[in-house]
């Protein structure tokens, strides 16, 4: 559903932060994006929706070729790639409701959404997603009255409202706690699964992304490095990844540590 | 910074013995500037008149008391014209300054190379000429009365609402603007959902604060025929009466502690 070809991408300082890039990603699948901070993970999916314009090569979604957008189809091209960010990056100001149904802009017109007269089929939709992550009774709060875990469920609805195919997930966890960050990551994936969306999360951790992700494509200084199963991680493949240290912890760790998830679960 | 040891232990000194005389003589050149300086001001200035300053201040004061307050009622008009002078012109400014804004912000600006040095240009005419000096060109343009006032406050007040806006927009957030974009928003829409919710405390901040500014420019601003209570000022000095002005200073100054008190409650409410 989503192909990139040979991207690179080369920014003005002269840095290459993705050398010829291939990577293809059927309808569906939750793809976990590893790799050391600078490897180019956040600058891949920036790619994608054109936050960052590529140097070259060529992306498509289906069969629309997103590199050549004009800035109108661009627009339309974004509302089905959604993106989560690491800091949430809610507008902190505005209310709950107002930052869920933001997701909906690419769909409204100025005028509607500058009175915040949305449609109410999408209102419709921001109640029962807001319900679907537990916080409905939150609409009317300001975003920056939330926790960090609320904020990025806020976060995942607002992308969910966009109604779009391709979730671009960029370190949702990295300013979270190990629990929040596990319950975050067990959301985004059950609702990728419910609904069929095809998911690039960009995780540092190792482990999050054994556990919730069915493939992992580890990238190490603009290139693929692994592209495989969860499983296939061995200590020879981190060390290609992120370079030498012990890793037979890490990944020793992963089988006690989905015990001990499966353990959580039934007494919550 | 040279490593020195005393028995054995590393000494740290904030400069090195260099830097340290070089510092004392910056400072002995500014000193002695400053004593020259001194003596070109002494030599131009006629001692005996400041001598005699004493005597003329305590004269004055003798002038000005008791206040006249039988004339306070005359007052009224002119301190509410003045009050209008400052709210209308402050008015006028803000919605000018927003648009100005946005083209001067480095991250807004449709132009860095051609709308920024435009927008930056207008902001600094507006700031480089004081309220007095736009008053005196609009007297002899529009002629005299409140509207030059609220013009010239207006003015004089872009630049200001617009540079310290510009600034606050440049320091916005920008993940919040890119998750705005990444829904597929428009250039509007960006700046009504990503953009204006971040920069409205300042804004609003900004707003009240320059209104207390323009409440006390505008007290004068009748000294060059621009409407409200300055005209009623002049009128007293070049009468003479010392008691109608000293009641003059004491509404201007019970104006401004009123509008301070309005405005700090209204920052404090807003932030």
């Amino acid at each position: 559903m989503l192909r990139i070809e040979n991207l690179t991408k080369r920014y003005k300082t002269g840095d290459t932060a993705l050398k010829s890039v291939n990577l293809e990603v059927p309808k569906g699948q939750v793809l976990a994006l590893i790799g050391p901070s600078g490897a180019g993970k956040s600058t891949l999916i920036r790619c994608v929706n054109r936050l960052v314009e590529p140097t070259e090569g060529r992306i498509l979604l289906g069969d629309k070729e997103l590199t050549t957008l004009g800035s109108g189809q661009l627009r339309k091209a974004r509302r089905s790639m959604a993106m989560i960010f690491q800091e949430y990056a809610l507008v902190e100001r505005l209310s709950v409701m107002e930052n869920v149904l933001s997701g909906r802009l690419g769909y409204v017109s100025f005028w509607r959404s500058f009175t915040r007269r949305f449609p109410q089929s999408d209102v419709t939709e921001a109640y029962r997603l807001l319900e679907r992550v537990g916080l409905d009774h939150m609409a009317d709060k300001r975003a920056d009255e939330l926790s960090g875990g609320q904020r990025q469920r806020v976060g995942i609805c607002r992308a969910l409202i966009q109604n779009p195919a391709l979730l671009l997930v960029d370190e949702p966890t990295a300013s979270l706690d190990p629990k929040t960050s596990r319950q975050i990551m067990r959301l985004i994936c059950e609702l990728c699964e419910e609904r069929g969306l095809a998911a690039i999360i960009n995780i540092h951790d190792v482990l999050l992304a054994q556990m919730f992700a069915k493939r992992i494509v580890g990238l190490q200084l603009g290139e693929i490095v692994y592209d495989g199963v969860p499983d296939g991680l061995t200590p020879d493949q981190l060390t290609l990844i992120y370079g030498e240290e012990d890793w037979e912890a890490t990944i020793d760790k992963v089988k006690d540590e989905s015990d001990e998830i499966e353990s959580i679960e039934i007494v919550q | 910074m040279p490593l020195k040891m005393n028995n054995g232990n590393k000494v740290w000194q904030r400069r090195t013995s260099k830097q340290q005389l070089l510092n004392w003589f910056a400072w002995l050149i500014a000193v002695a500037i400053f004593v020259y300086c001194w003596q070109l001001v002494s030599e131009k200035t006629m001692w005996i008149f400041v001598l005699d300053s004493p005597a003329q201040a305590s004269d004055m004061a003798e002038r000005m008391v008791p206040p006249k307050w039988g004339y306070l009622s005359t007052l009224w008009g002119p301190i509410w014209d003045t009050i209008n002078i400052a709210t209308l012109g402050t008015l006028i400014a803000i919605v000018l300054a927003f648009p100005v804004a946005f083209l001067a912000a480095r991250n807004t600006t449709p132009s860095v190379r051609f709308v920024r040095p435009v927008a930056l240009f207008i902001i600094v005419s507006s700031r480089s000429i004081n309220s007095l000096l736009w008053a005196l060109m609009l007297v002899t343009i529009i002629g005299p009365g409140v509207l030059a006032g609220v013009i010239a406050i207006g003015l004089r007040s872009i630049g200001f609402c617009a540079k310290l806006l510009y600034e606050a927009i440049e320091e916005i957030n920008e993940t919040q603007v890119e998750a705005i974009t990444a829904t597929g928003a428009s250039g509007p829409q960006i700046l009504n959902f990503g953009i204006v919710p971040q920069i409205l405390p300042a804004f609003a901040g900004i707003s009240v604060f320059r209104w207390d500014i323009n409440i006390r420019e505008s007290t004068v601003l009748g000294l060059v025929g621009a409407g409200g209570i300055g005209l009623e000022l002049n009128a007293s000095i070049n009468t003479v009466s010392w008691t109608q002005v000293s009641v003059i200073l004491l509404v201007i100054l019970s104006t401004v502690v009123v509008s301070e008190w309005v405005s700090a409650k209204v920052r404090h409410a807003i932030i």
